[in-house]
């Protein structure tokens, strides 16, 4: 039998863990279950827990009716993946996987183990706990939690949740529990989980398992007070809370209730329940074919996608040397930054784009002038030792009268109701007819004003433990080692720019989501300037030059960042441009515009609201208009069918259109032949790419337990969380908006370098390696000397032998938009998806 | 004018009725017709209301179609409609506001399964809003508040297989039947004290009044069950804890219904039966005692909301509580421009709501400022403090106390009525029917309170079978024979008060009950058939999503049966009131929780066997957004 702390550490273990939703960051949903190969993992959680992990066989089955299954797929994943038929008969190993995958339909439903203790209270003593306690207890949590949405706040400092609790249920005049019994329990500090479980449940053998029965009842709010108990800086107003407080909590209102029914007596359930119950992390035979079946529709409907794009990236193609170009620029590894580097190359052919995470290298925490905390400007694990504030903003925080928190009391709500309702009604309307910013829209470039300028030169000066900006040396180290790890260490352009990327949304609580993940969920512009700004510096310039990454003086280095709802970039041009730097640059301003049109129209084809007829100027004005609307909830795609990620030199995927599957790295390497650099681009993009990556795939497979349902009924919760309605559990995930035309394939990386140095760099990494070791993240290998790829498959490095004709590749943008248009009369027949051409 | 309010009417109808036809999935028509309604609807509203003005803004009443007579002076039920300034502005603000909402959910609710529906249920509700704004008479408006109930329902649960949403759901339709307890009882009384069944406008006539100061008592139940009804829908303490609960549908729907419209439905009454209670000083007392009491409570619990709906609920209904206070004043034309105030900042907040993370967020960022704590120079003081915000964000017990108020009598009720059984059916009650018929059709007993006696024994026994029936677990349809028990019971004990047997209302009233009984019970029988086992009410079956086209028959037949104007029944039940003296209060009153505990058993039988469950498996698609 465990002890307390061991079973309240393996719940939670099993909890969702989602931040608040200022810091939305993607991460794996079934994290829990990371150190078991994929498939395992899969089943186990479905058996376990009722998650639903595949999509259903009637979905594969229409699918490969649509062609989005090959049937080759489909033979190989059955001949690598099953046991042989006796005699190694291959026809009827195939025969009967196949008859097994189209005509095998157990219609039984996913359960899952929860429960087994809790519903004796509900089926034998007809007492629904849930429904007794749950209001009570969620209202209190929200509460305590709230970080400013109710105007009468907590009226005391928060000093631990069930501390809380003691001192309202002492001091005031009224009481949370009805029974003496329970207000006593609840004095004494000394309390454990296990002797209230003793006095509820009485039988130890069935402690975790209620414990499980209980928390997975509202696994939202349970995550949540785990998530917040092991990163409490997620709040802005820190709350100390422990899950064993909540479980405390809810345990003591649970006994509550018994006893106050039962005065006569209440005794343990623990005699009702039919024993053995089974432990819920206890291993899941399958007792049929159903997980083979599942794995093998999975792999098979992935491997018809992946073979395309090995196929397209291993075609032969002539590489011609390129001139000396006539920008760089330096984009987010997104695969929102993709689509428009693609379009951007297509319209300047001469110019060069790079990927690297959109923090570009430099993590520290960023002060707005006049604002009261910092934000991280880096990937949420990394803790940054430096400060940048920002001097000299125009624009102040704008207020909205209609949302004023007055509205809500008594008088003031009488006269803001009766006089300023009228006003409300006419912004709607102006919404309605025609969307445009307003002081409800989450605007990007509000993050930081154009205008101000940002303190970067450390005085040594230190605040709240930070260094507040940085020293020379600390800037040329983190510019020298992002310009390397991208190849870009010589021939550099006249002017090189720094694009990070934001979003604009209305109406959206999950609009940190929508950020720059790399930037911990906020607009990537910050990032962006003070790497040009860094790099603009003579004495950074110098220090690089002494380590042999000489950058001439005439470049010039430009931050900007990328609007990606709205198609927009705006620069920062900080440093002074030569007057030739300055005629290139207006005439680089129109190629950003020009690609940034053709992204939009791109991106628009995934919208069946948007007329497939409109020229680009319309489209790109549409989709603008999304930002601002506040009936849009899908102001873009955003990760949506993400599913490749690309660790290379450009030439080896510039001649595909890989729609906007991929997140690209720029990696060459020859500047890399020991694969140091390569560490360190994996340590980022792997948890990064794969979070993401697994989270929309869990999320779209199943929207009801591990997605957030539709967003349409959501409310918001303390400005933390959202839930349906006013009584129910929180909502973790992504809301079906943002995943229902998601494809849910699992990440496939590719890297461009000879497979035994990315061997040997995993066998380095064990951190790393379990990804790809239990198949949570796909790995191929291009061989960068003969062209071919290598799959990773247990444990090594395979030749991957395509099938099916060659794909066809992508001459000019013309192109592009005939294969959009083509995308669109796809999707007008339902086929809301897309493949790769 | 009269030409005009029916145009008023007619577009929405229309509206709803074709949007009924169009087939699933077909979005753009779908919003098309609903954006062609509410914009038709707002034109008409606006050239009625300015044909009203320009004709010197006076009362107009209209009188309508006669739907039954029996010639006899005694009953006349006739529909009438009715035009003023209160009409006015509640028809200006439902066709605005209506017109927003309609405008948003055409591209907010894209993809969302039920997307139809959702605009069926809209349209629905918004006809039956303008049908009761526009009402002229008692019966008129009783007719479209029932279609305001059950739109709510159906909105509430629209994401009809979770099971909070339908447990809520249920939850407000059971309020809104207990508020049409009041509407029953205040037909009931109006037509024996006016000897007819007025028009809202003669009210004011001064023999009418004469009447209602020589009445007092009966004028003050009257007033108090007009108060019941309007608290009810307008969420009023002690009803309060529905308001918040009903925000489980898309949140276009919550504004308009909860922001909004239906929400105001209380005051709207109140403004509308002015003439019925403003001589009497006690009833206006009350009125602005309830309100006054809201309007306190709801905002200090909208202050220690800590989810966004729920604050602009509670302050929505502190709001409305003022409202009563300024109808109780009499100062209508305040109540109206407040309301319409009101209505427009509650659904710009709730439509603006999902912003509130980012802006607020923003708003704390630039101007956080520590909290304050309070201090206390006495310690009570101290516990009097805490002790309120704990109060507050308990809701100061509402949601409890309605249980108590409402489900646990009925549920204890239950208790003793075990031994009925769905074969002891035949055995126990039938007879007992029979035995009634005889003695109420051969004269057996001619002593007129004997007669009134067994009346009431009857009208318990029908309170009886319909309680029996809301707590029925084993078996859907025994519940459901014994819903259509309860009607005939009813009329059994309605009977007793005729002279003689009068066979044309019986078959108004009755025929509808059975073919709605008989229809209902051929669903659930299908069901059963199809899924193999008898369909219990232990919990919700979630059946909806294979049983589409008989949910919905089955629908329809809970609703002919709680005699929504769908079937004769609705006559039937007003004549079935009717027929009650006025000094019967225990008869009437019996015979109104009858018909209330009737619609909310009914609705939990539908609710139970075809919504709020949503079953899993490997194999079936499933659509992301149920």
């Amino acid at each position: 039998m465990l002890l307390e702390n061991e079973v309240l550490h393996k719940l939670g273990h099993y909890l969702p863990s989602q931040l608040a939703l200022k810091d939305f960051v993607h991460h794996n949903t079934l994290h829990a279950f990371e150190r078991r190969p994929f498939h395992d993992a899969l089943w186990q959680a479905s058996q376990a827990f009722g998650y639903t992990t595949y999509l259903s066989l009637e979905e594969f089955r229409a699918m490969h009716g649509q062609g989005r299954v090959s049937d080759e797929a489909l033979d190989r994943a059955i001949l690598a993946g099953t046991p042989a038929a006796p005699g190694h008969d291959q026809a009827a190993q195939l025969a009967f996987w196949r008859e097994r995958m189209f005509h095998y339909s157990p219609q039984k439903a996913i359960s899952g183990r929860l429960g087994q203790v809790r519903k004796v209270f509900k089926d034998q003593l007809r007492i629904n706990l849930g429904k007794l306690t749950h209001p009570i207890l969620f209202r209190l949590l929200s509460a305590y939690f709230d970080q400013g949405v109710a105007t009468w706040r907590l009226p005391l400092p928060p000093q631990g949740f069930l501390h809380t609790i003691r001192q309202l249920s002492t001091n005031g005049f009224a009481n949370i529990f009805k029974t003496n019994r329970c207000r006593n329990l609840l004095l004494n500090e000394q309390l454990t989980v296990f002797d209230l479980l003793e006095m509820l449940i009485g039988d130890s053998r069935l402690f975790e398992n209620y414990l499980f029965d209980q928390q997975f009842e509202h696994p939202g709010w349970s995550g949540f007070v785990h998530t917040v108990s092991c990163q409490p800086a997620t709040l802005l107003e820190h709350r100390p809370i422990n899950l064993k407080e909540l479980v405390v909590f809810e345990l003591l209102l649970e006994l509550d209730v018994v006893l106050h029914r039962w005065k006569e007596g209440y005794k343990p359930i623990g005699y009702l329940v039919d024993y053995p119950v089974i432990p819920i992390d206890a291993p899941c035979p399958a007792d049929d074919d159903l997980p083979v079946v599942l794995r093998l529709w999975q792999e098979s409907y992935e491997w018809t996608y992946f073979n395309e794009v090995l196929k397209g990236l291993m075609a032969p193609i002539a590489i011609t040397p390129k001139p000396k170009p006539s920008f760089q620029a330096l984009f987010c590894i997104d695969d929102r930054e993709y689509s428009l580097r693609r379009h951007l190359e297509r319209v300047d052919p001469t110019c060069d784009t790079y990927g690297t995470p959109g923090y570009f290298g430099i993590a520290f925490y960023y002060q707005p002038e006049h604002g009261k905390f910092f934000t991280k400007a880096c990937p949420a694990p990394i803790s940054p030792a430096h400060l940048v504030k920002e001097e000299g903003r125009r624009k102040g925080h704008r207020k909205d009268p209609h949302l004023s928190r007055r509205s809500h009391k008594l008088l003031w709500g009488w006269l803001i109701a009766s006089f300023l309702g009228y006003w409300s009604l006419l912004k709607l309307l102006v919404n309605l007819a025609k969307p445009s910013l307003t002081r409800t829209t989450n605007y990007s470039f509000a993050h930081m004003d154009q205008k101000a300028r940002l303190l970067l030169e450390s005085t040594g000066q230190v605040e709240h433990g930070l260094q507040v900006g940085f020293t020379p040396a600390e800037m040329a180290q983190r510019v020298e080692a992002v310009l390397r790890s991208i190849g870009l260490a010589r021939n550099f352009a006249p002017l090189v720019y720094v694009v990070g990327h934001g979003a604009t949304s209305t109406n959206n609580p999950y609009f940190a989501g929508y950020d720059c993940g790399a930037c911990s969920g906020r607009p990537g512009a910050v990032n962006a300037r003070v790497f040009a700004d860094m790099a603009n510096r003579p004495d950074v310039r110098q220090l690089l030059a002494k380590n042999g990454l000489t950058i001439p003086p005439s470049t010039v280095f430009m931050g900007a960042m990328h609007d990606t709802t709205r198609d927009q970039v705006s620069f920062y041009p900080d440093a002074p441009l030569s007057a030739n730097n300055q005629a290139i640059h207006e005439k680089h301003r129109e190629y950003f515009e020009k690609a940034l049109k053709m992204n939009a129209k791109e991106r628009s084809y995934r919208f069946a609201t948007v007329r497939r007829s409109l020229t680009t100027d319309q489209a790109h004005h549409t989709m603008a208009l999304r930002a601002y609307s506040l009936f849009e909830p899908r102001p873009e795609w955003n990760h949506t069918d993400n599913a490749l990620c690309i660790i290379g030199r450009d030439q080896v995927y510039r001649h595909l259109f890989l729609d906007k599957r991929p997140f690209i790295n720029s990696y060459d390497y020859r500047e890399d032949p020991t694969g140091a650099s390569l560490i360190g681009i994996l340590s980022a993009a792997i948890p990064v790419c794969a979070g993401i990556n697994l989270e929309y795939y869990f999320s779209r497979v199943d929207q009801q337990m591990l997605g957030a349902g539709t967003k349409l009924p959501h409310n918001i919760v303390g400005l933390f969380a959202v839930n349906n309605g006013i009584d129910g559990d929180l909502r973790p995930g992504l809301p079906s908006q943002m995943v229902e035309i998601h494809d849910p394939y699992r990440i496939l990386f590719v890297i461009e370098h000879l497979p035994e140095v990315v061997q040997k760099v995993f066998d380095s990494q064990p951190a790393l390696y379990h990804w790809v070791q239990h198949e949570w993240v796909l790995l191929c290998v291009l061989h960068p000397m003969d062209g071919q790829c290598y799959r990773y498959c247990h444990g090594e490095f395979a030749p991957y032998v395509p099938f099916g004709p060659p794909v066809s590749t992508v001459q000019n943008e013309g192109d592009i938009l005939e294969v959009i248009d083509k995308q669109k009369a796809l999707a007008v027949r339902g086929q809301l998806t897309n493949e790769l051409l | 004018m009269k030409l005009l309010i029916h145009i008023c009417l007619f577009i929405p109808f229309i509206g709803f009725a074709i949007s009924l036809a169009i087939r699933r999935g077909r979005e753009a028509n779908m919003a098309r017709l609903a954006l062609v309604t509410m914009i038709g609807s707002l034109i008409s509203i606006v050239a009625a209301v300015s044909y009203w003005l320009v004709g010197g803004g006076k009362p107009v009443n209209v009188h309508d179609l006669s739907l039954y007579d029996d010639k006899a002076g005694h009953f006349h039920f006739f529909l009438d409609f009715f035009m003023d300034r209160v009409t006015s502005v509640y028809l200006l603000v439902g066709a605005t506001v209506g017109l927003v909402v309609v405008a948003f959910s055409r591209r907010y609710m894209h993809r969302e399964h039920g997307y139809g529906r959702f605009f069926n249920t809209i349209l629905f509700f918004y006809f039956g809003y303008v049908f009761t704004v526009l009402a002229g008479n008692l019966e008129t408006l009783f007719m479209g508040w029932e279609m305001l109930g059950i739109s709510s329902f159906l909105l509430i649960a629209f994401y009809r297989l979770r099971y909070m949403p339908v447990a809520n759901a249920i939850k407000v339709f059971s309020i809104y039947r207990l508020g049409d307890v009041g509407m029953l009882l205040t037909m009931w009384m109006s037509h024996h004290l006016l000897h007819e069944n007025v028009a809202i406008y003669q009210l004011n006539f001064d023999g009418n009044q004469t009447i209602i100061l020589d009445h007092y008592g009966e004028a003050l139940f009257l007033a108090i069950m007009i108060i019941l009804a309007a608290s009810a829908k307008s969420g009023q303490l002690p009803f309060s804890g529905w308001l918040p609960r009903a925000m489980e549908g898309p949140t276009p729907s919550s504004a308009i219904f909860y922001g909004a419209l239906s929400v105001h439905a209380g005051v709207f009454l109140l403004l509308r039966t002015y003439p019925f209670w403003k001589g009497i000083v006690l009833a206006r007392v009350l009125i602005g005692a309830i309100g006054l009491a809201t309007a306190i409570v709801g905002s200090l619990i909208a202050s220690t909301q800590s989810t966004i709906k729920g604050q602009v609920a509670y302050s929505a209904l502190s709001q409305i509580g003022i409202m009563f206070i300024e109808v109780a004043l009499g100062l209508e034309m305040v109540a109206l421009f407040h309301f319409a105030g009101n209505a427009f900042l509650r659904t710009y907040q709730l439509l603006v709501s999902p912003s509130s993370v980012a802006y607020y967020m923003r708003e704390q960022f630039y101007h956080y400022a520590l909290p304050v704590y309070p201090s206390f120079r006495f310690p009570f003081m101290r516990r009097a403090y805490m002790g309120a915000y704990l109060f507050s964000i308990r809701e100061w017990n509402l949601d409890i106390l309605l249980f108590k108020l409402i489900f646990k009598p009925l549920k204890k009720l239950g208790k003793p009525l075990w031994f009925i059984r769905r074969k002891s059916v035949l055995y126990i009650l039938l007879p007992v029917y029979a035995l009634g018929i005889v003695l109420s059709y051969t004269h057996m007993v001619t002593i007129p309170y004997l007669r009134h006696g067994i009346a009431v024994v009857f009208g318990i026994l029908a309170l009886a079978v319909v309680v029996k029936s809301y707590n029925e677990r084993a078996s859907s349809r025994l519940a459901w024979i014994l819903l259509v028990m309860t009607h005939f019971f009813i009329h059994l004990a309605i009977s007793f008060n005729l002279d003689q047997p009068n066979f044309l209302e019986a078959v108004l009233y009755l025929g509808g009950v059975s073919l709605a009984g008989v229809v209902g019970y051929w669903c659930l029988d299908r069901v059963r058939v199809a899924e193999g086992r008898i369909i219990d009410l232990n919990g919700f079956h979630g059946l909806v999503r294979k049983h589409r086209f008989t949910a919905l028959i089955f629908l329809l037949c809970c609703l002919g049966l709680t005699g929504f104007p769908i079937t004769t029944t609705y006559l039937g039940e007003d004549l079935m009131l009717a027929h009650i003296d006025s000094n019967q209060y225990v008869l009437a009153i019996v015979v109104s929780l009858s018909l209330v505990v009737l619609g909310i058993a009914a609705i939990r039988v539908y609710a139970r066997v075809f919504l709020g469950k949503l079953t899993r498996d490997y194999h079936n698609k499933l659509e992301l957004t149920y």
